[in-house]
């Protein structure tokens, strides 16, 4: 074949691009590939793919659509933390003659790859899982505004993740540090397709993520139960509001500067060069400002859970819930008044780095007092220390002590020295696994039973914490000191024996929190395996308060048979106090929104069209991007999508409910 | 049937009694969407001819009143092809637009602010480079 008709064809896909030459992919590849195989033929042995595509792949319920979400974030967590691992394993070994295992070349997209994956692929599945799984329910809804939607917002996340993996194995991830700053990112100087796996694995994602935000805050303001004014809903319903407000404000901007920052790289503009007018700074400033009220979009929802469980384990009303509120939309708009303190050394000056100083400092205020609300709510509580209590009490103590730091680095003087070094990743490590992981934590411990019927098992469940909780401490308080003493981040090689005893104390809190990892896997297989011993029948297994609690776990499809009437906050905690009967009868038949091949067929051909924009597969790219279009217009045309839940389904659904409870001796 | 389901790809609004269609939305008159439209083509005629022919010697006049009609074409569209007013939707288009309205006032007056600086103290010798080009 002429070399012409193989570019044509492959675009700049080339049997080189395959990385043979790494010991380190080719190992992961064929351990991949591996465990992929037994994975794809036990669900064929099993006969399980039918099963999947109907209950699962093609579902627009809610809840299962949140699992999902889950699912992908935990396993996408794993990835990351093995690049994580490799990068401790690296900077103990490589000290003075020893260079370590990674080369350059491949230790900078480790650590690229570390933080895109952790923060859009980890973090924000893990959070939008939750928000989707919970709030319908919080708030007494049957399923979200757009069910549609969700499952498309969905397979748009899990399409982001599939070019970011297809990245480890077909040619490589970007080597420019997660946001991927310009003028390194343009043209230029990453000529390779790194960061054209970063932009579109972004971009995918970032629809399905803009499109859940538009569908949480349609549903959290249209569809609450009656009675539940804004005032009254629970307050991880009020998390998620604001969060989701945040999403659908900032999202657009990353999505616009990722677009001109393609335009740089596809067609020859000059958005972000060093020539011809270009200004690589107006890229940091523009991915700074989605960047900053980004770290609030992932630590919201936790707060929300962290109250939640406060209240619930304290046996207490949430102390200062209004206060709370405002808290909130304070930290809204304040999140957008901040982005500066990223790059208070790039040179805008006294004046400018002095305002963005003070607004930074500003906003630890309303997340002070929410830290105040919480310890208040404790305060003669009967405190049950259950596990989501202790990850909810450990993130207090971590979260705090990350929120000094941060407003230390708030103080530019103070900035000008510590900036980019490893006192900064300790800090920004100590927010993130001290609030939103321990915060994902906390809310999977709370909420499983929930969703599965059973609780998780709180033997290995205090082994994990421990673990993450203490590994987190013995691996980030070395970069503390090493960040005062200068070292800056993203080094691969050392000179300077002295340091490498800090190093390596990093490796083993690494090694610590590997042992959280994995102990948190045999919490749920033990978990699973003992599933009828840890069964709740109660549907209200730790003493709830609000909507969620009220249903049977896991609920039913349609998630209450009658829409709840709410007349205070801590909604379910007031029905219970007025001796609430649950209706037994005058079911009727229950109107849902159908499932649809759509979402993930959609999803599927964006992938495939992202793929090929990376590859400069021009054909294939021109292809699909027109097979989206015309599918989506296809789909308008299904007029089936909805059905009736038979009355006789209903009934006999509750009828097995008032068994339970009666059972349960409620 | 088809009008049935179009209705209920919209969630459960009818089973909730509430957030269903007695606020539905006014979709607006042939009369508004006329006097938008018009409105629109001019709006946009104005900021083409002054380019094109060079009405004024000064480029920085040009580009305010192109920036105006842009800004003030923004409000057409929101009134005439959105339909927004002060009471639509119980006030949260409103409230959704002084929000949107106070963070794109941040984010503009920002950057200005923010990149203006970043050019001032640049080193001599680079700024001297930004302002030929």
């Amino acid at each position: 074949m002429s070399e012409t008709l193989t570019k044509l064809i492959f675009g700049r896909l080339t049997i080189e691009s395959f990385p043979i030459h790494e010991p380190i992919i080719v190992m992961t590849f064929i351990a991949v590939a591996i465990g992929g195989a037994a994975v794809l033929a036990a669900l064929t042995y099993f006969k399980l793919w039918g099963y999947l595509w109907k209950e699962w792949f093609t579902t627009v319920d809610h809840k299962r659509i949140g699992i999902m979400y889950m699912i992908l974030g935990i396993v996408m967590l794993l990835r990351g933390f093995a690049d994580a691992v490799m990068m401790r394993g690296q900077q103990a070994m490589a000290f003075g003659q020893n260079e370590g295992f990674l080369n350059a070349h491949h230790y900078d997209q480790v650590f690229t790859a570390h933080g895109v994956i952790m923060i859009f692929f980890v973090a924000m599945p893990l959070v939008t899982g939750l928000m989707n799984y919970i709030v319908p329910l919080q708030i007494g809804a049957r399923d979200v505004s757009f069910p549609f939607l969700n499952n498309f917002s969905f397979w748009m996340t899990a399409s982001g993740v599939v070019i970011v993996m297809a990245s480890l194995f077909v040619g490589e991830f970007a080597r420019t540090g997660w946001l991927a700053f310009a003028p390194l990112s343009g043209l230029d100087y990453s000529p390779d397709v790194g960061v054209d796996y970063y932009i579109w694995a972004l971009q995918l994602a970032g629809v399905g993520t803009l499109l859940s935000g538009v569908n949480l805050i349609a549903t959290i303001v249209k569809m609450r139960a009656p009675g539940m004014g804004l005032m009254k809903m629970p307050i991880f319903t009020w998390s998620a509001l604001v969060t989701n407000i945040l999403i659908v404000a900032a999202f657009p901007v990353l999505t616009a500067v990722l677009a001109m920052l393609s335009l740089d790289r596809y067609v020859g503009t000059n958005f972000f060069t060093n020539t011809l007018g270009g200004n690589p700074m107006m890229y940091v400033n523009m991915i700074w400002i989605w960047g900053h009220p980004e770290v609030y979009i992932l630590i919201l929802p936790a707060f929300g859970v962290f109250s939640e469980i406060v209240s619930t384990f304290s046996g207490k009303r949430l102390f200062g819930y209004t206060s709370m509120v405002y808290a909130l939309l304070v930290i809204t708009i304040l999140s957008y008044l901040v982005w500066l303190h990223h790059f208070f050394t790039m040179g805008s000056g006294a004046s400018v780095n002095s305002f963005f100083g003070i607004t930074t400092m500003i906003i630890s205020i309303p997340t002070g007092a929410k830290i105040f609300n919480w310890l208040f709510t404790m305060y003669r509580g009967r405190i049950r220390y259950e596990l989501p209590m202790l990850w909810a009490i450990a993130f207090m103590l971590t979260f705090t002590i990350g929120g000094m730091t941060g407003v230390l680095l708030a103080v530019p003087p103070a900035d000008f020295v510590l900036h980019n070094s490893l006192f900064l990743v300790a800090h920004f490590h100590n927010v993130i696994i001290g609030g939103v992981v321990f915060g994902m934590f906390a809310g999977i411990n709370y909420w499983f039973p929930k969703a599965f019927g059973f609780k998780l098992d709180k033997k290995w469940g205090l082994v994990s914490f421990w673990c993450w909780f203490v590994g987190f401490w013995v691996a980030f308080t070395p970069l503390y000191v090493l960040g005062l003493m200068g070292i800056t981040r993203r080094l691969r090689h050392f000179d300077d024996p002295s340091l490498q005893i800090w190093f390596i104390i990093a490796a083993v809190g690494a090694a610590i929190i590997a042992v959280g990892i994995a102990a948190f896997l045999v919490q749920i297989a033990v978990s699973i395996m003992n599933r009828d011993k840890l069964r709740d029948f109660t549907g209200d297994p730790w003493g709830g308060r609000s909507l969620e609690w009220a249903t049977s776990s896991p609920p039913p499809d349609y998630n209450f048979a009658f829409t709840p009437v709410v007349h205070d906050m801590d909604a379910w905690y007031d029905m219970k106090e007025h001796k609430y009967a649950r209706p037994t009868e005058g079911f009727t038949a229950i109107h849902m929104p159908s499932n649809t091949w759509a979402g993930i067929v959609l999803a599927g051909i964006s992938t495939v069209f992202g793929l090929a924009m990376v590859w400069y597969i021009w054909w294939l790219a021109a292809l699909s991007f027109v097979a989206v279009i015309g599918v989506a217009i296809y789909h308008t045309f299904n007029y089936n999508r909805d059905f009736h839940i038979p009355v006789e389904e209903v009934i006999e659904t509750e009828r097995q409910r008032t068994a339970d409870l009666q059972a349960a001796g409620v | 049937m088809a009008g049935h389901a179009h209705h209920d790809a919209h969630g459960h609004g009818a089973d909730h009694g509430h957030g269903g269609h007695g606020d539905a939305p006014s979709h607006g008159s042939r009369r508004e969407y006329v006097i938008g439209f018009l409105l629109s083509v001019v709006l946009t005629a104005i900021p083409f001819a002054l380019v094109m022919t060079n009405a004024f010697a000064d480029t920085r006049i040009t580009a305010a009143i192109v920036t105006l009609c842009a800004v003030v074409q923004i409000v057409v569209h929101m009134i005439y092809f959105l339909h927004m007013n002060t009471k639509s939707e119980n006030g949260w288009t409103l409230m959704a637009l002084i929000f949107t309205v106070i963070l794109v006032v941040i984010v503009l007056a920002g950057s200005l602010w923010v990149m203006y600086h970043m050019n001032v103290n640049m080193m001599p010798q680079m700024s001297g480079d930004m302002s030929a080009m």
